[in-house]
Order: C-alpha cells, then structure tokens, then sequence
C-alpha cells in the first residue's frame, strides 16, 4: 500500500487500492507505473525531481494519467512553485501526488499549491497526517485552489 | 496603527492552537527534531546556548502601549525580567522553556501579536524607519503597503520553504533610515508628477558572509502590481536559488551568479503572467488598511515653546539630550525622541527590563498617543511628543535608564546578542560593546566627535550589521579563541558602503585602545566639523592603519 491520501471533490481519503508503482531508480515491467522523467514512456505516470522544469512536460499534459513531484527533503520548496505551474499555467487538471519526505505538517501547503494526492512517508501514519490537510481557515495571499487574495474576499 | 479585525484574530489564535499541538507531538516523541526544526522557527523559536530564545514580530516596529505592557508581562512571567530589541526591530526573550511557548504566544494573540515568521527560510518580518508617519522629510507614509506585504507574505503556501531566510524593507523618506540596501528586497517609495506611488525596487542585498549591497531591478514600479512583483521574485529565487548550501543560499548569490539583467529579465517574464491578476492590489484595499494610520488628533500648537526654549537655555544636560534624541516632526509643535537603549554598562545594547517597557507604555500614553517604535539601531521611540513635555519625558528617561544622550555617537552601538546567549556566535559582542562603552565616557567628548556608528557582530552572520557600521567589529575564531576584526567606512542610507577590513584582528581587551588610536586619528585628520565617515572616506585607511598598528610605547 502507498500510504496514500487523496482529496476528491474536496473530502479527504485514505486509499488503500492504490494501483500506481512508484520506480526510482530499474525500470520494472508492468502496468501503472509512476516513472522518473528520464525514462518516460507513454501510458504511464511520471514524476520530478525539483531540479526538472515543469515546463518540459507539456507536450504531454493530454494524455498522462498522472503526475508526482518529489519532496527529497521536506524543506526543500521548489515542488510548490511546480505544482502552482502545473495547476496555473499549464493548465494540468489529473491527479497531482506529492512524493518523498511527505509529512503531515506541509499537508495543507502542498493541497493550497494544487496537489490532491499525498504519499504520506512511508513510516508515518496517513492517518494521522489526514489531520494535517486541513490548515488554516484564513489565508491571506492567494493559492492555487483560492485565487483571489483576502483583499479580494474580505 | 493596523486594527485587526475578525480574520487577522482568527489566523493568530488558528497558528497558536497549530503549534501547541506541534509542542506537544514533539515532546511526546511522534515528531523528530529535525522535522520540528522549522517549524518552531517560523514561530520564532531558536534553540540557543542555555535556553530556548522566542523572537517576537513586531511588525515595521510599530506597537502600542497595550502590547508593551503584554511584552513586559511575559519578560516577567515567563522570562528573567527583561527583553532584547533586535536590529529588525523585533523583540527576543532570551531564557524561554518550550512547554511554555503556547502559553506566551496566546497571550500575544490576545493583544493582536505573534511570532510568525521571525526566523525560518521564509518571508521574515517587513521593516521600514522608526519615523514612519511622522518624520518631517517622510514623502508618504509606507506603513500601509508594509502591512499589505506583512499580510501577504505571512504563511503564503508557496514560500515557507525558500533556499534561505527573505527579508523585505520599505522606505519612503528622502533620508534612508531602514538600511534598504541590505535587504533581499529592498523598497523605495515615492510619488511621480501626477502623485501617482510609484516603487523603486532593489534587489539581492544583504550581509552576512558575502556582504553585497541591493541592486536596482525595477524603476517606477506602480504600486498596485507590488505584490504580483514580489511574488514573480520569489518564485524565481525559489525555483533557482541554490539550496546545496547555505552560504549560498541567499537571492543575493542567485543575483550575483545570473548578473542583475538576466535575473531581471526573469522576473520581468514571470511578472508578465501575474501582472493585472487577482494579485493587483485595489483602491479599496488600500483605504481599508490606510485608514488605520490616519494621522492622530494632534493638537494645534505653536511650534515655539516658551517653557522649552527656558529649558534648553537653562540646562545643558537636557540641551545635549535634544541635540542628539529629539528629532523632527512634520507637525508644528511635535517633536519624536529616542529613547536609548544604550545607557553603557548597566545594560546590553537592546535590552529593556519589564520595569522599563512599562514606564514607556505610560508615557506613550501620557504624552502622545499610546504609539511606540522600535528602531532598527535598536532604541525606542516616542513618535509623539509635543515640545512643551519633552523635559518632562527627559526627566522620566533619565531616572529610567533611557536617558542617555547618545544617539547617533560612538557608544549607541548596535550589537547582536553574541556568544553569551547565541549558539553560532564565534565570540561575545556583549562585553566588547560595553568596554568600549566605559572607554568613551565623556558626553561632552563624545559630542564633539559627532555622528559614529560603530556595528558589533559577534560571528560572520552579521547581525550586529558590522559591515555598514563607520566602525564594524566581528568576533572571529582563532584556534578556539576569541579574536575581533575592524573594518572603517561602511556606512547605510542612500550613500550605503560596505567598511573594509584594516588589517589582523585583536584580543578582546586590546579593543578599547583599537578605538581609541582608531578615534585619534580621525581627530588628528578631521576638517572642521567632518563626520567620521566622511574623514575615512577621504584620507582612507591608511593612516588609521598606521596608527593602530604601530609599536606602542611601553
């Protein structure tokens, strides 16, 4: 099991069928794959490392099934500005999973950016980080899933 | 000043309610130190030498009586009685225990504060002068857009997990009094023909290890499209800057190694999809924020003052305290004053006692409008003060320990916390600024040398801001010892220069005889009433270094 959360018409689930096979480094056969950028091949998902430019994917945009950014440390905040390009600029409309150091309390930054999947760490629990999704009720700059700022709404 | 309303309130006491709960998981052990690492940062809690130390925001140094009443009953309540001022003009208590952080910051959210982002690789507190609103040369008041950015910048999603810290400055004055130059973003505001506010954007300075003043990218920015425009620079820094190291982790070094046209050229192409968004700030959302810093009620008075002017005449003490710690208003009759924080050994460079932070909330109250400041050297300010009480306030400071009259001379130095309190500090600040202190005693010389800034650090991350100190003093690490290095001729403001370094460095007790051959020999070259810098600047080094290094007699 992939540890995985998802936001579906904004409730939050855990999802235990989960049939997608994250690969970091062999390629494997099979179905559902989840492959890094380098490697891509058409039917099935991919994913990058903060060090890929979004921007490379659009030509694709029709016809992947789904998208991940990689986390390599939680600290590490480039995927939130790829996941605000994806949603913003380019339009992607799939399934938006964050990867990696996955932790409960970047949940609701990463879900305000656009993601709507999150493999939680694999030694922490997705249910617990489920309590993470949420945030905070107020937000004062926009969002990708808020794009109008307080200023706009108060 | 800004009046929180429902969703400012429900955000303070939403984020504390966060963090009790992120206290409590990593004492019970479900959250690691690493992983609650930055985020007690961004609440403003550092792990420092002895205790845990909480750095308080106070946002562009704007507080009212109220709240320094709260910061002085947490100095009492929760800490040893006192608190330190910081040269970003937040406030830091010093020996905190970390089950009692949730505690302390409630009641800061009682009275519309928190810790928000005072430390962490985020967008830091906004910072402007101490004057703001009232100094006499100010061409409009920056506090409405700095609030607009304190709001924008505070938990946006996108940017809590920048390469580095951010730290944004805005000036609106003919004088720079917020060191803008040395700021990741860096602001200029002003109005062109029309009176249209326009901003002057700078940006990629800052000190530290690679001490780089800003650079200009943008020119005549209107300010509708400022927060379109820093969101299109930092989405560029955080996707470029290098995050392999923190040295190098700053925007300043992403700047550097792009060169200014093509940094620009990217934030222009990122700004273009931004540019007349959601993000373009509204007439309306100006005028909401803007009418909490409409002026107060002043009253109408004579700008001369028969019972002040007897005053001045009549005591020298309180004519030397005017010359130095009152300075004008752009309201007849009003003046603002200086409180110093730098009485010389009784007390650190910064550090005000309960006692102390409550006498000044009466006075604001008593004798202006219940408005304080805090200065990025570090002193408070009464922004508020009609002449005809300035003996009074004076008197009050003096009997205080705010009374010293020397702002702007050599003993009102600035001085970061150093190696008695910080964890990264090669050596003590402390005790250097206050040798030097008891050194340089004599108000009446003191006078006579006029404006001297002199900047401690106590190790290269600068936060005594020795680089642009006339005179700038770090603490270095020589074979586990601790060592100072002197630099002359940094100097902030529109005319910002970076001090160079004069030669090897001293022991701590050769410091106070390094000034003072330092200070001789700027008597020695000085033109009539020439500021030190100005003398640096002129001859150059050279003669200081000679002067320092020479064999002394025994």
């Amino acid at each position: 099991m992939n540890n995985l959360l998802k936001l579906e018409q904004g409730q939050a689930r855990l999802v235990a069928d989960d049939p997608w096979v994250l690969v970091r480094d062999e390629v494997p056969e099979g179905a559902a794959l989840i492959l890094p950028l380098a490697s891509y091949a058409p039917g099935h998902g991919v994913w990058l490392g903060p060090d890929d430019e979004v921007e490379l994917l659009q030509p694709w945009l029709a016809t992947l099934p789904l998208i991940a950014l990689d986390f390599p440390s939680f600290r590490d905040g480039r995927a939130y500005s790829q996941a605000y390009l994806l949603r913003t600029r380019m339009g992607w409309r799939g399934e938006l999973r964050a990867i990696g150091d996955v932790l409960r309390d970047q949940l609701s930054h990463m879900r305000q950016c656009g993601f709507d999947a999150f493999a939680v760490r694999a030694d922490k629990s997705a249910e617990d980080a489920l309590k993470g999704l949420a945030g905070m009720s107020v937000q004062y700059g926009r969002s990708v899933i808020e794009p109008r700022p307080l200023f706009r709404r108060r | 000043m800004y009046q929180y309303d429902a969703y400012d309130r429900a955000l303070v006491f939403e984020r504390v309610a966060q963090f009790r709960d992120q206290v409590e998981r990593f004492i019970a052990g479900d959250l690691s130190e690493e992983e609650f690492l930055p985020l007690r940062l961004q609440n403003g809690l550092y792990l420092q030498k002895h205790a845990y130390m909480l750095r308080v925001a106070i946002p562009y140094g704007t507080l009212s009586a109220e709240q320094m009443r709260t910061l002085a009953s947490i100095a009492r309540d929760y800490d040893r009685g006192y608190g330190h001022f910081t040269t970003r003009q937040n406030l830091q208590f010093n020996w905190i225990e970390l089950h009692q952080v949730p505690d302390i910051l409630e009641r800061l959210a009682q009275v519309d504060m928190h810790a928000i982002q005072t430390s962490g690789n985020c967008v830091r507190n906004i910072t402007t002068e101490a004057f703001a609103g009232v100094a006499a040369d100010e061409l409009l008041d920056p506090r409405p857009l700095a609030e607009i950015l304190r709001q924008w910048s505070t938990i946006n999603p996108e940017f809590l997990f920048l390469p580095r810290k951010f730290k944004i400055a805005i000036c609106s004055a003919r004088e720079d009094r917020a060191a803008i130059m040395m700021h990741d973003i860096g602001l200029y505001l002003y109005r062109d023909d029309q009176g249209e506010m326009l901003l002057r954007v700078m940006v990629g300075g800052g000190l530290g290890r690679t001490p780089i003043l800003g650079l200009q990218i943008r020119e005549g920015l209107p300010w509708r499209h400022l927060l379109s425009y820093v969101e299109a620079v930092l989405r560029v820094y955080n996707r470029h800057g290098r995050r392999d190291n923190k040295y190098k982790a700053r925007i300043k070094i992403l700047v550097k190694a792009l060169g200014i046209d093509a940094f620009s050229q990217e934030v222009e192409e990122e700004w273009q999809y931004l540019r007349d968004g959601p993000a373009q700030l509204t007439d309306a959302e100006y005028a909401r924020v803007a009418s909490a810093f409409v002026p107060p009620a002043y009253a109408s008075l004579s700008d001369t003052s028969l019972a002040y002017g007897t005053e001045l005449a009549d005591n020298p003490g309180f004519a030397r305290w005017v010359s130095r710690n009152v300075m004008p208003h752009k309201v007849a009759g009003y003046a603002s004053v200086v409180l110093s924080t730098k009485p010389g050994i009784s007390a650190p460079p910064g550090d005000v006692s309960a006692p102390q932070m409550e006498a000044v909330a009466e006075w604001a109250e008593r004798f202006g409008f219940g408005e304080i400041r805090i200065a990025h050297e570090q002193n408070i300010v009464l922004p508020d003060v009609p002449k005809e009480h300035l003996h009074a306030v004076w008197r009050l400071a003096c009997e205080h320990g705010l009374g010293a009259a020397n702002i702007g001379l050599l003993t009102d130095i600035i001085a970061c916390p150093g190696g008695d309190f910080c964890a990264l500090a090669n050596a003590k600040s402390i005790p250097i600024a206050q040798a030097i202190q008891q050194r340089f005693d004599n108000l009446d010389y003191l006078h006579d040398l006029g404006d001297i800034s002199l900047n401690i650090s106590g190790c290269i991350n600068a936060c005594g801001h020795h680089h642009i100190g006339n005179i700038g003093i770090l603490g270095v690490d020589k074979n586990g010892s601790e060592w100072y290095q002197i630099t002359l001729g940094g100097a902030q403001g529109k005319h910002s220069s970076l001090g160079k370094v004069i030669g090897p460095s001293f022991s701590a007790a050769e410091i106070p005889d390094v000034i003072e051959r330092v200070i001789s020999t700027f008597v020695r070259y000085r033109e009539s009433e020439e500021r030190f810098v100005d003398t640096v600047q002129r001859i150059g080094l050279e003669p200081f270094k000679e002067q320092v290094y020479a064999e002394q007699p025994a």
